[in-house]
């Protein structure tokens, strides 16, 4: 009852500010575009990709504006064919496998054809659905399911591991394809912006979640509504609880809206589960939740709040997978681990580009969730400072 | 039946000394102002009483229950020194809002919310925005608020500051008419007409208790014509001790 009505209260104030509401659901959006064209700009670039044997249905779904489709009647080996026509990639048919060979000097390029693959896949899959004939529905599910065992074989930028259809789906007529992925130069390696944008929305979701509960908790501080609500007989923890879903529900939404976004403005693919990158900003959200709500407290005004964000929230992005872990020197390395950006956007980097399944990823989130745990302790402990019982 | 047993209670923050040696009964239906210069230690004294700051030493025994003692806040209605309300809801959602925290049921809310309102002749405006309101409405609103859960004790900081005398008379009987219910009543104030009022004063300077009985016990004590007299000259007797230690 009273979680409920805290609950209620913090969404009413919310909806009135809409400042702050737009601050919240529309700035990420305004960050994450500029961030696009920032680091996105081959809109306009179109790559040639070389097909041999391919089943009409699949060249037919890869094509797209940007790719242009050659049919190879020569039988010369793919990297040679490259060498001489200048192919971004070839992809060849043999039975049930394909393979497809990048040239790779143009990464934007390898990258286009991945992403045209991407598309087919989803392609298939809405043909599937939209076919009412159960066994097409199976034969084309198996080709999309072909098509991201090539995404994750990339992905992985492994060499001629090849993944073979089973057994029963070769022997329907239709294609299951198993893939080799030769790279003529370098590995496969995704495009800039395509490294980023995980770490960016992750990065967006805690910061504009920090700031804004934070400043909420500091505003109930500062007016005396805290104290005052001390004063009845609410639990501490069940005003951090009103607190947490309040804005928990907006952080939700806001979660949403973002990955939508990218999905339907950017054509982001997502190759794993959308739910994980969900469930993954939700954590991460609640993470930045506490924090914010445990800051506040340090701080007297607005402004020392915003004091803080240089000192807790920016080290983090450069921890959080812009700049390679690896390539960091050995002692700076160990401050990642206690940045909780850095297992958001890992994560969100392994469901993104990888397809990270639940088992992947669960370490990263029962990181975050411990991150939660303390905070909310502190939180409790902290709070005992207004009123000690 | 003492609602409020306040005994040998020295209070403070951090090392400071705010108040010493307070001994205070409060019995039931009686209403008690604590009257002292600001500074004097009466928010002290009321947080201390409410249970948000732990007696340095000493006891606080509200309702037969050591303070603190956070459940039995749902018998007590408070008003703060400043106002504490939520400037983007309209006065009906925060008094909705305190009166769930309270513990008040849903389907009594309303009635409570006309009751409180009234008192205050509050209910024209109770669906504007609080951020609207001038400094006495809000005053009065935060009266109304500690009047939510028709409370056993009320304890308020400073009610009458900003409200106009029309009003405040009319708040008075609404006092008085309350603690003959057998409801009882702390007010601070550090003005003499609501002192008057009270059926017990409790004379605070410096953070010690330098005087305390009814209006008329003080007057005759002090063998002066007004209660503020009677505190004058308790100021007095208090300094000629302090130069005399
Ligand atoms: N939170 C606090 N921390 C430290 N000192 C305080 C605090 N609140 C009040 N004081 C001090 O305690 C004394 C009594 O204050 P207060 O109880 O507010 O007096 P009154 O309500 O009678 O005006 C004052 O000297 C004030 O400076
Ligand atoms: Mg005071």
């Amino acid at each position: 009852m009273r979680i409920s009505a805290m609950i209620r209260r913090v969404l009413k104030e919310m909806i009135r500010d809409k400042r702050t509401l737009a601050l919240m659901m529309i700035a990420p959006l305004f960050i994450l575009t500029l961030v696009y064209f920032l680091f996105q700009s081959n809109n306009n670039q179109t790559a040639t990709l070389g097909v041999r044997n391919v089943d009409s249905s699949l060249v037919k779904a890869v094509k797209n504006d940007n790719l242009k489709v050659r049919q190879i009647t020569s039988d010369k080996s793919a990297k040679s064919i490259i060498r001489d026509k200048d192919y971004a990639g070839v992809l060849t048919q043999k039975d049930q496998k394909l393979t497809l060979t990048l040239q790779n000097s143009d990464q934007t390029k390898s990258g286009l054809l991945k992403k045209s693959l991407q598309q087919a896949q989803v392609k298939l899959k809405m043909q599937a659905a939209a076919s009412g004939l159960k066994a097409q529905k199976e034969v084309i599910a198996a080709q999309a399911k072909a098509l991201k065992a090539i995404q994750e074989t990339m992905g992985a930028g492994a060499q001629n591991s090849g993944v073979k259809a089973p057994a029963s789906l070769k022997a329907a007529k239709a294609s299951a394809y198993s893939v080799n992925t030769h790279y003529l130069y370098g590995s496969s390696d995704s495009t800039f912006f395509d490294t980023i944008l995980p770490i960016m929305i992750g990065f967006v979701v805690f910061f504009f979640v920090f700031l804004i509960s934070g400043i909420a908790l500091l505003k109930e501080r500062t007016t005396g509504t805290l104290n005052r609500l001390l004063a009845t007989p609410i639990k501490r923890g069940e005003i951090i609880a009103g607190y947490l879903s309040g804005y928990g529900i907006f952080a939700f939404i806001q979660t949403v809206v973002i990955v939508l976004y990218t999905m339907y403005v950017f054509k982001i693919q997502i190759l794993g589960s959308v739910w994980y990158v969900i469930l993954i900003n939700i954590l991460l959200a609640f993470v930045a939740l506490a924090l914010g709500l445990l800051i506040s407290t340090f701080a007297a005004s607005e402004f020392q709040m915003v004091q803080f964000i240089p000192i807790v929230v920016i080290p983090q992005i450069f921890f959080s997978g812009i700049v390679p872990l690896d390539q960091m020197a050995s002692w700076l390395r160990p401050i990642a681990h206690i940045m909780p950006l850095y297992y958001g956007a890992q994560s969100m980097s392994d469901v993104i580009t990888k397809g990270a399944g639940f088992f992947d990823i669960w370490g990263d989130l029962l990181v975050l969730v411990g991150f939660a745990a303390l905070f909310l302790i502190l939180n409790l402990l902290t709070m005992r400072k207004y009123r000690q019982v | 039946m003492n609602t409020i047993l306040v005994k040998d209670l020295q209070q403070g923050y951090g090392k400071t000394i705010v108040l010493k040696d307070i001994n205070l009964t409060v019995s039931a239906g009686e209403i008690l102002a604590l009257i002292g210069p600001s500074g004097s230690g009466k928010t002290t004294l009321v947080n201390t009483i409410m249970g948000m700051l732990k007696p340095h030493q000493g006891e606080v025994t509200v309702l037969n229950q050591s303070m603190p003692n956070r459940k039995l806040l749902a018998k007590i209605g408070f008003m703060a020194q400043t106002d504490a309300l939520y400037d983007t809801l309209t006065a009906r959602e925060n008094l909705t809002f305190f009166g769930q925290m309270m513990g008040v049921k849903r389907d009594d809310l309303k009635k409570q919310i006309k009751y409180a309102t009234d008192i205050v002749n509050l209910g024209p405006h109770l669906n504007k925005y609080v951020g609207s309101y001038s400094g006495g409405m809000k005053r009065r609103l935060s009266l109304a608020i500690s009047l939510i859960s028709d409370p056993e004790l009320l304890i308020l900081d400073e009610p009458t500051v900003g409200i106009d005398p029309e009003l405040r008379q009319q708040i008075w009987t609404e006092l008085h008419k309350t603690a003959k219910a057998g409801k009882t009543i702390l007010l601070t104030t550090h003005v003499m007409e609501d002192a008057e009022q009270a059926d017990q004063i409790m004379m605070i300077r410096r953070g010690e208790a330098i005087a305390q009985g009814t209006p008329d016990s003080l007057i005759s004590e002090f063998g002066v014509s007004s209660v503020e007299e009677a505190f004058l000259k308790a100021g007095r007797q208090q300094d000629e001790n302090l130069s005399n230690d």
